[in-house]
């Protein structure tokens, strides 16, 4: 298929561009196959560069010949075109809707895009699983491909699905380790799977005992036992004792983040109406909810010294939640940019997380939803929960957490691609594509992402789970609400103030070092 | 002292409002504040004390609940009842005084001599601030008409009028105008000469007219030649103006004065604040508190919608003013309470001065004080009338501290100025507030007999510094234009829950950029000889540790040492983050059978793991 039979009309000008907080721009609206242009063709405009794949929906509205479309994008920004001419308004609007909505992935413009910058640093080399483990010695690595993960286990243990070995010796306490894994397949006649019990047991040390983490209720681990699938019986895994949590419910998030949305570009003003509706949204509550399971498996870990077994039906979504949360308190490596990379790689996109399906659609989709659910955004949204408590204690800022947001759902890079390690082997993403990790990590844009208040610090950090403590994440969601310049200017200062007390640090460590240097020279002449 | 029966009990807990922690301490009374030492010591002020409560008699002890003014909230458990009960009612007389001279201030003593007292007291001169706003001028001019407080027992002795408002028709308005609060000058915007006046409702019941209460409006209008008319605010809600009608008071009726234009702005009543507090204060007071019942708590308390009514008065205020170049007349009941939040927060919004410490503290003086805004009864300092009890002067700084939140640079202050104000406004501690208005305070003698807050703040002004003001922000903002989306309005931590040290941020970004702007400073001012000397004293203040350290930290000690987690075995954690302070830790406790019957508590597998 070529991408100009779907463009009717690929340029149209005296289109009008409005977006909030931001002057209009009148200028030439271009359609290629992957973005949408709208240029001025003026010195100092800036240019508006949209990638369909980032369009969630539109909107079409006409009065007279004048037709306007509303963009409204994935990453919650919402656009007004206006465009003269009601053919044109008509057909850029079709073309919009079918490019923004391509089936297939070989398709989308990670395989078009050449990077402009010099590739030094190959993303696709850089996080090697063996290099992550390899400090856990007693552990083996299996490597049997399977359907999603990169490490499954022998082909006995298949039917249970148990999954990945996630284990972090920088915080392992008493030889504890965190592992996750797919719900066992017991069903209602509570079958048995020796080997599993043998495998899980395995990682307990002679008298240990550990603690699995169910992110489903008891009343839902029961009723997946009528499909097949259910929960660890006590009696078959009598050194592991189980823990219900209510989380998983994914199905509901993509409903959740539709109406959080709503709510705050409800433009009412009013005080009742906007706490009912962020209430009503349910956001928030599973924000603590993910957070507070969180921090409850890192408490067993560092508290108890048990190993923990975390696990919802698939083990792909709120399970990964719970794990990385649970490191990013326990261990500070997950806390650098480097290791929160680390960390997507290994706990999301290695252990299957399945990206494509959950990120298909936004909070702007109006159809039915299939498999799209905000998993990662709301595990974002924790991190940036943390990230306000400890704002010393993270060597990446809020816009890196903005960033992964904005490239899970459309980008130009290939990272974010498929739905598992294996459909990215087949897309052969890291020949066609260029990796998110080679442009992030080159030091002019990493300056972006660094805390200025950074201090390595090689503590836990136990969050507040309370529910004033916890905030809408407003960097996300009221990006597009709000003027942000007072903010910006403000914290711009504060960047200020910090580096100006670097420089004035130097100088007095130069200073003293002079000193010392003067006194070593005189120290001779005055005992001579 | 008299009232003292038992100074010292020892063996007492003091247990954590939202955690299952405790510290065990020795609890001490004295005349003026309750102690508790344990490692470090916490004290209470007996006028912070709101309420004193004896719960019934557990195993081990007596628990004596007492919930403070500025929102603290202390469980102990007292080993023996009797000594429980004589703290209890010893407390019961000490933090209900009978008379002023009791109050705290009286006593207090900073070590001041006579001369540095008044110069305390002449930090803030109101005359030399309407000498500011360009008062008197030719418009506007200063009567005597009230230096005996005859016209009007509440208001100031000097007052700015219109200089067409004679004696007669200053006496005639304000015999029309409850408690006689006729109309008088609060804020003059030099650059369109609009003026911003207060007084009390008109005593208009259903007819009545007062030809020297229209002449008096007339006056302020003449005043300012940019507009034919000016604007009347009623502060209050339709239906409540109406009900005062009824009682031969009301509002002003458009027919009668010539070129006003009336507007109610609906904010509501002192019992209904009152109300919305306290449903607040339990909603957030509430132990393992769900996300969905804080939200709905938040919501059915009413104090934000509050919030923003009086923040969207003030904006309608200074864009009145401002823009449209206006004189506004502003009003409620008696004009001490609503009228003194929108008038002062409309003036901040105007003009940059008071969002510097020293302004700020002038428009208190002005615009609260001098006018009579009865601090005694709202904060209930001596009598005590729980009707007369209002947070009134709270919501002020509450919606100082939105403003800061969406103007991070506009505010010489950060929000511990607020929060410190807010500390004293109960304390009693100096002479500012003590006192419903002017008058009392010179009967009280508080200038001789009293010091001022103000003193002691400039004293220690750089703990309430914004780090990143720019004075500069005034020039390119001079008038404040908040937006009011209601999503900028948000719960104000740091106040209600001031001293729950688990809730807040473990490291404080205000605190380290403070420390470091503090450090440039010291760097830069002296000579790099003596600075390569002072060098070793600086260096620590670099740390985080010291950044991280609160301000609230008496109740409980570090938990967590972070030079030497592994060998002290302690908690691996950041200073003041511990697991077992937090939520998550109660919850794995009271996760049980109670809810899950398949489920196992995390409490349970411990005892077996130990066994």
């Amino acid at each position: 298929m070529e991408f100009a039979e779907l463009i009717k009309t690929p340029r149209v000008d005296g289109v009008v561009l409005h977006r909030p907080f931001m002057p209009t721009v009148e200028g030439t609206l271009c359609l290629t196959g992957h973005h949408l242009i709208l240029s001025s063709r003026q010195d100092n405009t800036e240019e508006l560069w949209l990638l369909h794949a980032n369009i969630d929906s539109i909107e079409k509205r006409f009065v007279g010949s004048l037709g306007t479309i509303i963009v409204k994008c994935k990453d919650l920004r919402v656009i007004q075109l206006d465009i003269p001419g009601m053919e044109e308004c008509l057909n850029i609007a079709s073309s919009i809707e079918a490019l923004s909505t391509l089936d297939s992935v070989s398709l989308m413009y990670p395989f078009f895009y050449r990077p402009l910058f010099e590739v030094i640093e190959d993303g696709w080399q850089l996080f090697v699983p063996e290099e992550a483990f390899k400090d856990l010695e007693s552990m083996v690595l299996f490597y049997p491909w399977n359907e999603t993960t990169l490490f499954g286990l022998p082909k006995e243990d298949e039917e249970d699905n148990i999954a990945l070995w996630s284990a972090e010796s920088a915080f392992t306490v008493d030889e504890a380790v965190m592992m996750r894994a797919a719900q066992p397949l017991t069903g209602t006649n509570g079958r048995r799977c020796k080997e599993d019990e043998k495998l899980i047991n395995a990682t307990l040390c002679a008298g240990k005992r550990g603690y699995i983490i169910d992110t489903r209720t008891i009343a839902v681990a029961q009723q997946a036992k009528t499909r097949g699938g259910g929960f660890e019986q006590e009696a078959n895994y009598p050194q592991w004792r189980r823990i219900h949590k209510a989380i998983e419910r994914s199905n509901v998030l993509q409903d959740s983040l539709i109406k959080l949305v709503e709510a705050c570009n409800d433009q009412s003003h009013s005080m009742d109406r906007w706490l009912s509706k962020l209430e009503a949204s349910n956001w928030q509550s599973k924000v603590k909810e993910i957070l507070t399971t969180a921090c409850l498996a890192a408490q067993c870990i560092d508290r108890e010294g048990a190993s923990v077994l975390v696990h919802g039906t698939e083990g792909t979504d709120s399970t990964l939640q719970v794990t990385s949360l649970a490191q990013i308190i326990l261990d500070p490596a997950c806390r650098t940019i480097r290791g929160f990379e680390v960390l997507i790689e290994r706990e999301w996109l290695q252990a299957g997380h399945p990206f494509q399906q959950r990120c298909a659609q936004s909070a702007y989709s109006n159809g039915k939803p299939r498999s799209e659910a905000p998993v990662f955004l709301l595990f974002l949204d924790c991190v940036w929960q943390i990230l306000r408590q400890f704002p010393c204690s993270f060597q990446f800022n809020e816009n890196l957490l903005i960033m992964f947001f904005e490239h899970a759902y459309a980008s130009q890079f290939g990272t974010f691609l498929g739905n598992c390690v294996a459909e990215r082997v087949k897309l052969q993403l890291s020949q066609k594509t260029v990796s998110l990790w080679s442009w992030v990590n080159r030091p002019q844009e990493l300056e972006r992402f660094l805390n200025p208040l950074y201090e390595p610090n090689n503590l836990v950090i136990w969050p507040s789970v309370a529910p004033q403590s916890l905030l809408l994440w407003e960097g996300v969601f009221l990006r597009w609400n709000r003027s942000t310049k007072c903010l910006d200017e403000a914290c711009q200062e504060m960047v200020h103030i910090i580096e100006y007390n670097k420089e004035l640090q130097n100088k007095v460590n130069s200073l003293r070092r002079q000193l010392a240097q003067l006194e070593t020279e005189d120290s001779p002449l005055q005992t001579p | 002292m008299e009232h003292i029966r038992t100074p010292k009990v020892e063996q007492v807990k003091l247990l954590d409002r939202f955690s299952n922690k405790s510290v065990t301490g020795t609890l001490h009374l004295t005349a003026t504040h309750l102690i508790f030492v344990e490692s470090n010591s916490t004290s209470i002020l007996h006028h912070h004390i709101a309420s004193v409560e004896k719960l019934s008699l557990k195993t081990n002890g007596c628990p004596l609940l007492i919930q403070c003014r500025n929102f603290r909230l202390v469980h102990f458990v007292i080993p023996r009842e009797r000594d429980c009960h004589d703290i209890y009612s010893s407390l019961l007389r000490l933090l209900r005084p009978v008379s002023y001279d009791e109050l705290y201030a009286f006593s207090y003593n900073p070590k001041q001599n006579d001369q540095q007292r008044e110069e305390g007291w002449q930090l803030i001169d109101l005359a030399a601030e309407f000498e500011r706003m360009g008062v008197p001028c030719d418009q506007w001019q200063l009567t005597d008409v009230n230096r005996e407080y005859k016209v009007c027992k509440t208001y100031p002795r000097d007052l700015y009028v219109p200089i067409m408002a004679s004696k007669p028709i200053i006496v005639g308005s304000s015999k029309f105008r409850s408690k006689g609060r006729f109309p008088v000058l609060t804020y003059f915007y030099q650059e369109k000469k609009a003026a911003v006046c207060r007084c009390s409702q008109p005593l208009s019941g259903f007819s009545a007219r007062c030809l020297e209460d229209e002449h008096m409006l007339q006056a302020i209008s003449k005043a300012n030649h940019n507009s034919r008319y000016i604007y009347v605010m009623d502060t209050r809600p339709k239906l409540n103006a109406l009900a005062n009608r009824a009682a031969g008071k009301g509002y002003e009726n458009e027919d009668n004065y010539s070129n006003i234009r009336f507007q109610f702005v609906g904010i509501e009543n002192i019992h209904v604040m009152r109300g919305s507090l306290q449903k607040l204060l339990e909603v957030v007071g509430t132990r393992s508190l769900s996300m969905t019942d804080y939200l709905v708590g938040l919501e059915n308390s009413g104090w934000l919608r509050h919030i923003k009514a009086i923040m969207d008065a003030a904006i309608f205020l200074a864009k009145t003013v401002t823009v449209e170049g206006a004189s506004v007349l502003v009003h409620c009941s008696d004009g001490w309470d609503r009228t003194a939040q929108v008038c002062a927060l409309g003036s901040l919004l105007m003009d940059p001065y008071y969002r510097t410490i020293k302004g700020f503290m002038v428009l208190i003086e002005k615009d609260w004080i001098s006018f009579g805004h009865k601090f005694a009864d709202r904060c209930d300092q001596l009598d005590p009338d729980p009707k007369e009890v209002s947070p009134i002067f709270t919501q002020f700084l509450e919606c100082v501290w939105q403003l800061t939140e969406q103007f991070p640079q506009a505010f010489e202050f950060s929000e511990w100025f607020l929060i410190q104000i807010h500390e004293h406004v109960h304390s009693c501690q100096f002479g500012n507030f003590l006192g419903n208005s002017q008058r009392q305070r010179e009967d009280l003698q508080l200038k001789e007999r009293t010091y001022s807050l103000w003193a002691h703040l400039l004293s220690e002004k750089q703990n309430y510094l914004n780090p990143v003001y720019s004075p500069s922000f005034a020039e390119s903002h001079p008038v404040l234009e908040p937006s009011t989306q209601a999503y900028h309005f948000k719960f104000w931590r740091n106040m209600y829950h001031q001293y729950d040290r688990s809730m807040h941020p473990r490291q404080s970004i205000l605190k380290h950029v403070l420390t470091l702007k503090d450090s440039n400073r010291d760097s830069v001012s002296s000579p790099p000889k003596i600075n390569l000397h002072s060098i070793h004293h600086n260096a620590p203040l670099l740390s985080r540790k010291e950044v991280q350290q609160e301000e609230d930290e008496e109740v409980f000690g570090e938990e967590a040492m972070e030079d030497a987690p592994a060998i002290t075995g302690g908690e691996r954690t950041v200073e003041g983050s511990s697991a077992t302070e937090n939520g998550y830790g109660e919850l794995m406790g009271s996760f049980g059978s109670k809810n899950e019957p398949g489920a196992v508590t995390l409490e349970f597998g411990v005892a077996r793991m130990t066994c």
